[in-house]
């Protein structure tokens, strides 16, 4: 317990340690935000959509947990090159043990993040409706944060140098992004897609937080709940197998 | 007197080629033992095996009694290790980077804070602790290194070429406290190095590795007296050859590269 907790304190330093990322990781979501969210306002709105800023936020907030989360899996290879790894993999605590505390680590400094473009999106203008709801959205949030830091880890854990990053980020990390309901809803979308939506782990992440705020679960608040939770579970567990195979 | 490392027909081979070749050899009880070699000869290969990092091709291993490759706690409990290679935080501060061994030794808080000023003073860096690590120079991270392997109180201590980058004055200091260690506290020492006059005075035995097969094991005294050698590092090269060898750059030199590159420098 104790390494889980010392390795979780240690990224949570460095995250505040360095406001260049923290304001760095904020640029690519506030982008999509402003010209998505008002580049498409009145075209959704005279479509019958409704407020696009209130359909795009959730899916925004969850695209800077999504990339964080995944990043600070990653830094499994930046602390591997430059050395850190091998102090922690030396010292006679469990690898799982190790792998948690990276793992609730990342997911916590990826949840900070979030908090951080919630706050962005509701200056934006995003606006939640009052309901039972609302705590459960930084429940989703969370297990977002957990379910990526998980995948994340299985990649830093595999890949020896940075060369493959990119490679993961396009062919990846922004089909999930992109196919998981957070700028479009998948009504009306060809079939195949629509199946993509239905198998991307990410699509019950917005549809749980977009349904928190404002009420309205295309999935349904139990099926979002149970396959967010199962997943992260499955990705957590594979994340650490990954991590207690690392040899240096 | 117990062996504390004890290693019998190592072998790890990478796909074709023979890191190591069934090497054998013993180290006991308070004993420090200098492990020679060029570059590339093995000699970290063996180490991360010894340390539980690296899973042996065949052969036995036990350090402290135990086997790294089933044992691994027992193992890691019983040894403290300056790698070759910075392995520190940068981003946390001197004290932080100790107080994190700490814990992950499990030393209990009082001792623990006990412990980190007593060594953090003892390798001079007393007055920089709660400075970012990302501040220091190379040598003050290898002695912060040292600090941090002695922490936990190992049995074994591992050093693969502690002293790289260091000046006289903290070489000899580093080791003059080592050597005490292993008299009084009775710490067996395992250590690599590139200077044989520091193999030739600290040392205890010596043994030399190439290309994976360890060519000659005995006190420095001896090793130079069968070779009709003045010094150690002549009875290295008269054991070695003159062959300047070829290291390929691995994935952790390309990606110091890439660091420096981004970082625009100023890293060690």
């Amino acid at each position: 317990m104790r390494a889980i907790y010392i390795l979780c304190v240690r990224q949570l330093k460095r995250y505040v340690r360095s406001p260049a990322r923290i304001i760095g990781s904020l640029g690519q979501p506030i982008l999509f935000l402003v010209a998505l969210g008002f580049g498409f306002k009145a075209m959704f709105a005279r479509a019958g959509g409704g407020n696009y800023i209130d359909f795009l936020s959730p899916g925004i907030i969850s695209m800077a947990i999504l990339f964080n989360a995944v990043f600070s899996g990653i830094e499994i290879i930046w602390d591997r090159q430059f050395g850190f790894l091998k102090e922690t993999l030396v010292a006679p605590v469990s690898r799982i043990e190790i792998v948690l505390g990276r793992m609730l680590g990342g997911a916590l400094v990826a949840l900070a993040q979030g908090l951080i473009v919630f706050v962005i999106c509701l200056i934006a203008g995003f606006r939640i409706k009052a309901s039972p709801y609302v705590f459960l959205a930084v429940v989703f949030m969370f297990l977002i944060s957990l379910l990526f830091a998980g995948i994340g880890t299985v990649f830093g854990s595999v890949l020896q140098d940075m060369q493959g990053f990119p490679l993961i980020i396009n062919f990846l990390i922004m089909p999930i992004f992109f196919f998981s309901g957070a700028i479009f809803s998948s009504q009306g979308l060809p079939k195949i897609l629509q199946i993509g939506l239905r198998l991307n782990p990410l699509s019950y992440g917005v549809d749980g937080l977009r349904g928190a705020c404002s009420t309205a679960f295309a999935y349904g608040l139990t099926v979002d709940l149970l396959v967010v939770t199962l997943v992260t579970a499955a990705l957590l567990a594979i994340g650490s197998y990954f991590f207690s195979k690392i040899q240096l | 007197m117990a062996d504390m490392i004890a290693v019998q027909e190592l072998v790890k081979n990478y796909g074709e080629f023979c890191a190591v070749n069934h090497i054998s050899f013993t180290v006991p009880e308070g004993k420090i033992f200098g492990f020679l070699g060029p570059n590339g000869a093995g000699k970290t290969t063996t180490i991360k095996m010894l340390t539980t990092v690296l899973d042996p091709t065949s052969g036995k291993i036990l350090v402290n009694g135990h086997d790294p490759t089933r044992e691994q706690k027992q193992v890691r409990r019983s040894f403290g290790i300056v790698f070759q290679d910075p392995s520190l935080d940068d981003e946390l501060t001197a004290y932080e980077n100790l107080d994190l061994h700490g814990v992950l030794y499990g030393v209990p808080h009082g001792e623990r804070r006990k412990r980190i000023d007593m060594l953090i003073d003892f390798v001079g860096l007393g007055d920089r602790k709660k400075n970012l690590v990302k501040e220091f120079s190379g040598g003050m991270k290898r002695r912060l290194e040292v600090a941090r392997a002695l922490l936990h109180k190992p049995r074994i201590l591992f050093l693969d070429e502690p002293t790289v980058g260091l000046d006289p004055q903290t070489r000899n200091h580093i080791w003059g406290y080592i050597q005490q260690l292993s008299k009084e506290e009775n710490v067996t020492v395992f250590f690599t190095t590139h200077y044989m006059e520091e193999a030739d005075r600290v040392a205890n035995e010596v043994a030399v590795i190439d290309h994976g097969k360890i060519v000659a094991q005995s006190t420095p005294t001896a090793l130079k007296e069968t070779t009709a050698c003045a010094t150690l590092e002549d009875a290295f090269i008269a054991l070695t050859g003159h062959a300047i060898r070829a290291e390929e750059a691995n994935a952790t030199d390309r990606m110091r590269m890439m660091g420096r590159a981004w970082r625009g420098g100023g890293r060690r």
